[in-house]
């Protein structure tokens, strides 16, 4: 079985929006795929629905085998895109929580990368800056071996040398054969560290294809190609 | 050296030019081992299956070999690092007299400019 994520005329709506509209996509092991898609496009949608945090309206998920349930959720890390700690908790409080909770969380892992980051097991996460709290939290979501790591927009909010270290930490970190999706629209940084590009717009999946292969047909990058497709129209106007 | 990437043209594509280059300027010599995939990736910032790629490409063109035992090793072939190593030389001076003709000089008059500059 060479697929972690299954999905099959996957749909969500939110009443009369149509969130993800019959997404059809298959991603192999050991990849590193971008979810990529302008504001609104579904990328969050389709995260949480892989995470298990939303039901499908129709069409299934399927992941390592399995409909989304307690399986998928033991071999899946997810970093939602914002932060879900309580920030009276120290650094060390959130290692013991991981560690209690998740079987397959490395400490020592992720100890490690916390000292490179400059983090220590006392500092609580009130006091910590945006961007620290985004590495904290990266660091403990990748000390997990997990099979799919799912990335809501890593690197929204930090300055482009802790977006290195971000990135860096993705590439060294993720298992051989876990996949990583990770959703952004920040693609000229993260262009080299994908295989992968899964182009959402408007809820569909209107492009999955290898980066290089983007470049060797189009001839220009996964970038310029993003912003090709997703020029800024002008709004059909609403009634009001 | 460092990993220059651009636009536009495929990522493997110029990693393997790349390593093309470390070899026949010597920087990994002939027979030495080189770095694993995963090292080599870190190091350029890029995915370990797109520099998997580029490694593959330097065996098809005989720079590189894989042995069970010692991992990656650059090739003793003196004869391949000289053809490459031309290769390079002639794209090199492909570049040089195409922006020179842009500048208005020929082939005679860009070699002649070269000589002076030498001198």
């Amino acid at each position: 079985m060479n697929e972690i994520i299954l999905c099959h005329g996957l749909t969500k709506t939110f009443g009369a929006v149509r969130a993800l509209d019959n997404v059809e996509l298959t991603l192999p092991r050991g990849r590193i795929v971008g979810l990529l898609g302008p504001n609104g496009s579904g990328k969050t949608t389709l995260i949480k629905l892989l995470c298990g945090l939303l039901q499908p309206t129709s069409g299934t998920v399927e992941i390592d085998g399995c409909a989304v349930g307690v399986h998928t959720k033991s071999v899946t890390s997810y970093l939602p895109d914002r932060m879900y700690f309580a920030d009276w908790m120290r650094a060390g409080d959130l290692v013991d929580l991981f560690a209690d909770f998740y079987r397959d969380f490395d400490r020592t892992k992720c100890t490690g990368m916390c000292a490179a980051l400059g983090i220590h097991a006392r500092d609580r996460i009130k006091t910590m800056s945006k961007g620290t709290k985004e590495k904290l939290q990266l660091a403990l979501v990748m000390s997990r071996r997990a099979q799919l790591y799912l990335l809501d927009e890593p690197i929204a909010g930090v300055d482009p040398a802790a977006r290195d270290f971000i990135l860096n930490t993705i590439l060294t970190n993720y298992n051989e054969d876990g996949t990583v999706l990770l959703s952004t629209h920040l693609i000229s940084d993260i262009e080299r560290v994908l295989d992968e590009a899964v182009f959402l717009k408007a809820g569909r999946v209107v492009r999955h294809e290898s980066v290089d292969s983007i470049r060797e047909t189009e001839g220009k990058s996964v970038d310029a190609l993003f912003r090709e497709i997703f020029r800024t129209q002008p709004m059909e106007g609403g009634a009001w | 050296m460092d990993w220059k990437l651009d636009d536009g043209r495929p990522i493997w594509v110029q990693l393997a030019e790349n390593l093309t280059r470390r070899i026949v300027s010597g920087q990994y010599p002939p027979g030495s081992r080189l770095p694993a995939v995963r090292e080599l990736a870190q190091e350029a910032g890029v995915n370990p299956n797109t520099m998997q790629r580029a490694l593959a490409q330097l065996e098809t063109d005989g720079l590189a070999a894989s042995n069970r035992t010692a991992g990656r090793t650059v090739t003793e072939d003196a004869a391949v690092l000289e053809n490459t190593r031309r290769h390079l030389a002639r794209q090199n001076i492909a570049f040089y007299l195409n922006s020179m003709a842009q500048l208005g000089y020929d082939a005679d008059q860009a070699a002649a400019l070269l000589k002076e500059v030498r001198e």
